[in-house]
């Protein structure tokens, strides 16, 4: 089972290096990182997907916290949440298959960003079944290149990822096991 | 006021408090050295960065207050490294300061260019590259405030030598809280994580405490001897825990883990529940972990929960300063007694008794517990012992009984051979009073035996016991037990310490029977200046007991009895 932790990290240079350099430290196992900014000014955000029969999710969290530049880090699997991955693929399309591609793309909500002779390119955005079914429909036509961003969450509802709200009352509570 | 970034660097320490450094010059560092001659802080010029490092580490484990290196860019940082990891397995609050080349020239491998801050990542609390001299001051503040605050460690502040020379036309100290968006090193336990554990306390018919180098560095002996004495539990300490309760105490079982006494492990392995306090169970302390104190409940007192549930799983966690926590727990607890278990504990000891050299006939060899309990009696157990890594550790934390804290340090997590001189030197300049000895094996001594020359040239009053076997002690008894005494380069050829001593105008004595250790103790304290004793002990002597890598923590090998009858 995949958890997904949110930290929010100060904007400094380095401190992508400090995260990577603890999951190397730690030997723990991530599936994806991706990292952006918020919509406070020094604040950026990290996505972290850790596979939990390998890892031990807690002991990432309580770890993070840790370096001195990690403002907060939450376990998404505490509550429910949007996940998303953004893929982009450029399929073979020949005038025949074209259509065919079309209405695929059609019925997944994805999009067609580029046109080429030979090739489009296709925008998906959803969670990672969703862009993982997708790429197995389009590979019997080719599939040329594909990247994926890995995962960006947020939690559903009113609820905030402690700190994320810039006005700093959610902030204080520094106490317990996170 | 008009200020460089290199007399920044000693505004900053000055207004931290310190009186001492310990370091080494060099290109990238010369600008904050020529303006350390205009500042009121004493520097302490090592042999090799190294002993910067550990000294800066003794002086901060004695003292409570951050220990400060300083070296220069390139060799001068990295030699600074294994006394930087030292510092961060045990939690000791140092900063390092080091000089960066120019910083238009980082990343181009200018002359004595490395990526120290990159290099030390993992084994720094935190660190800093500094390139604007507007950041030095609050970069500096932080450094010490997140060495010393929450779980203290290392943190290396690395100064670009333009930064150095840089000017502020109109700087100020700045000494405003210091306000940090992300780190909140101040924890405290919930109330209703108190309330479970005193039930937990006042549930356990055979408890024990583990008492770690957290009680010293929190400064809650005070708050573990009153809950001690209150719940009436007999508490056993980590290596680096020795001296946080009284040894002499009726409660104290002693020391545990793979060369503690039979009678402490069996009891953590028969006990209901064990209160860890300041101790990360460490492989060394639980041997192995699938059969430690099965039927044990567990309480984990610690100030930084990444440790808690790492190595063994427990029940109840408090985090926070352990002082406090300790202090707020009292309210909940009520008075106790385990009267039949500590008649069962003592039940457990006297086995041991029959085994311990102590009461074995004395053969007229030298052995090395005994000079640790001579060295005991004669210094009347009020010395500040710092011992180095292997069997001298290990004799010295079994026969050297401390009723003091802050009395008994050595390198525990990274193991270091060499720690005991260099970290002796840094403990002398933070207790100029106290009766240093520092005690190091042949082998240990020699990796840092240059830092001698800082001692004769700072005139320092130490005294320092090589315990000489003529052997890497302990890999050559790893290699007695489980390498089939196959002694791959464990026997030593060494040079002769009396003479080593006097060509650094420092006064030897060599005892080879044990009825020469009472004069050599008295002799050296009374000598001005450091001395070297040189103890050659019986040289195939193995530390009893012993939990093999990865055994059952009650599998311990003890000692034979009849050996020493036989030689």
């Amino acid at each position: 089972m995949n958890h997904t932790l949110v930290a929010l990290v100060e904007d400094k240079p380095g401190v992508l290096t400090r995260v990577a350099s603890l999951f190397r430290r730690r030997a723990f196992n991530i599936e994806s990182l991706t990292v952006g900014h918020t919509d406070q000014t020094g604040v950026s955000r990290m996505t972290v997907v850790v596979n939990s029969s390998e890892t031990d999710a807690e002991r990432v969290t309580s770890n993070l916290h840790k370096l001195i530049n990690v403002i907060e880090v939450t376990d998404l699997a505490e509550a429910p949440s949007v996940v998303r991955d953004l893929a982009l693929i450029k399929v073979t399309a020949s005038p025949a298959s074209r259509s065919e591609i079309m209405q695929l793309v059609d019925v997944y909500r994805a999009r067609i960003v580029d046109v080429g002779n030979d090739s489009l390119i296709v925008e998906i955005t959803g969670d990672e079944d969703k862009i993982d079914s997708f790429v197995d429909v389009l590979r019997p036509f080719g599939i040329l290149e594909m990247v994926r961003t890995g995962i960006v969450a947020m939690a559903r509802g009113t609820s905030l990822i402690p700190g994320s709200n810039g006005n700093g009352n959610s902030n204080g509570n520094g106490n317990g096991v996170h | 006021m008009k200020r460089t970034g290199a007399q920044i660097i000693w505004e900053c320490l000055v207004h931290e408090g310190v009186k001492t450094v310990f370091g080494y010059p060099g290109g990238a560092i010369m600008p904050a050295y020529d303006a350390l001659l205009e500042y009121p802080v004493h520097h302490v010029l090592v042999r090799h960065e190294q002993g910067a490092a550990h000294m800066a580490d003794g002086y901060a484990r004695v003292s409570g207050e951050v220990g400060v290196a300083v070296a220069t860019s390139g060799p001068g940082a990295t030699n600074l490294v294994t006394g930087i990891a030292t510092a961060m397995m045990d939690s000791s609050p140092i900063v390092c300061i080091t000089g960066q080349v120019n910083s238009k020239l980082i990343g181009y491998d200018a002359f004595q260019e490395t990526d120290i801050t990159g290099i030390t990542l993992p084994i720094t609390k935190h660190n800093y590259l500094v390139t604007d001299v507007h950041e030095l001051t609050h970069v500096l503040r932080e450094a010490f405030y997140i060495a010393r605050s929450g779980r203290p460690g290392p943190v290396l502040v690395d100064i670009a030598k333009d930064v150095q020379q840089a000017t502020i036309p109109d700087w100020e100290y700045d000494d405003s809280p210091i306000q940090m968006t992300a780190y909140r090193p101040d924890k405290s336990p919930m109330p209703k994580d108190l309330q479970q554990a005193a039930e937990m306390i006042h549930a356990a018919k055979r408890p024990v405490i583990l008492a770690g180098r957290g009680v010293l560095m929190s400064g809650a002996m005070e708050q573990l001897r009153e809950f001690a004495e209150k719940t009436r539990t007999p508490v056993a300490m980590t290596l680096l825990g020795i001296g946080c309760f009284p040894a002499s105490h009726p409660l104290n079982l002693g020391m545990m883990g793979m060369h503690g006494e039979a009678w402490v492990n069996n009891a953590i392995q028969q006990a209901d529940l064990l209160l860890a306090m300041g101790m990360r169970f460490d492989d060394r302390v639980t041997g192995k972990i699938e059969t430690y104190a099965t039927q044990a409940k567990k309480i984990h007192f610690e100030i930084d929960p990444s440790e808690v549930n790492k190595n063994v799983k427990v029940d109840s966690a408090l985090i926070g300063d352990l002082r406090e926590t300790l202090g707020k727990l009292s309210a909940h607890v009520e008075a106790c007694d385990h009267g039949d278990w500590i008649e069962q504990i003592d039940e457990m000891k006297g086995d041991s008794a029959v085994r311990d050299i102590m009461n074995l006939p004395d053969n007229g060899h030298l052995y090395a517990p005994h000079v640790m309990s001579d060295l005991q009696r004669y210094t009347k157990g009020e010395a500040l012992v710092v011992s180095d890594v292997g069997q001298n550790q290990m004799w010295a934390a079994q026969y050297y009984k401390h009723d003091k804290p802050y009395t008994y340090i050595t390198s525990g997590g990274l193991g270091t051979m060499g720690f005991a001189l260099p970290a002796a030197i840094g403990a002398k300049f933070a207790r100029p009073d106290a009766n240093v000895w520092a005690i190091a094996g042949d082998g240990g001594f020699q990796m840092t035996q240059s830092e001698l020359s800082t001692a004769a040239q700072e005139g320092l009053k130490i005294n320092i016991a090589i315990i000489n076997n003529g052997y890497l002690g302990m890999v050559r008894q790893w290699q007695e037990f489980f390498y089939d005494k196959r002694y791959s380069a464990t026997p030593m050829h060494n040079p002769d310490f009396v003479k080593l001593a006097e060509a650094h105008g420092l006064a030897a004595i060599r005892v080879t029977k044990r009825e020469q250790v009472e004069d050599a103790v008295r002799q050296a304290e009374e000598t001005e200046g450091t001395v070297v004793v040189e103890f050659q002990v019986e040289k195939e002597d193995s530390v009893y007991p012993m939990v093999p890598t990865g055994a059952d923590l009650h599998n311990m090998i003890r000692r034979p009895v009849r050996v020493m009858e036989e030689e």
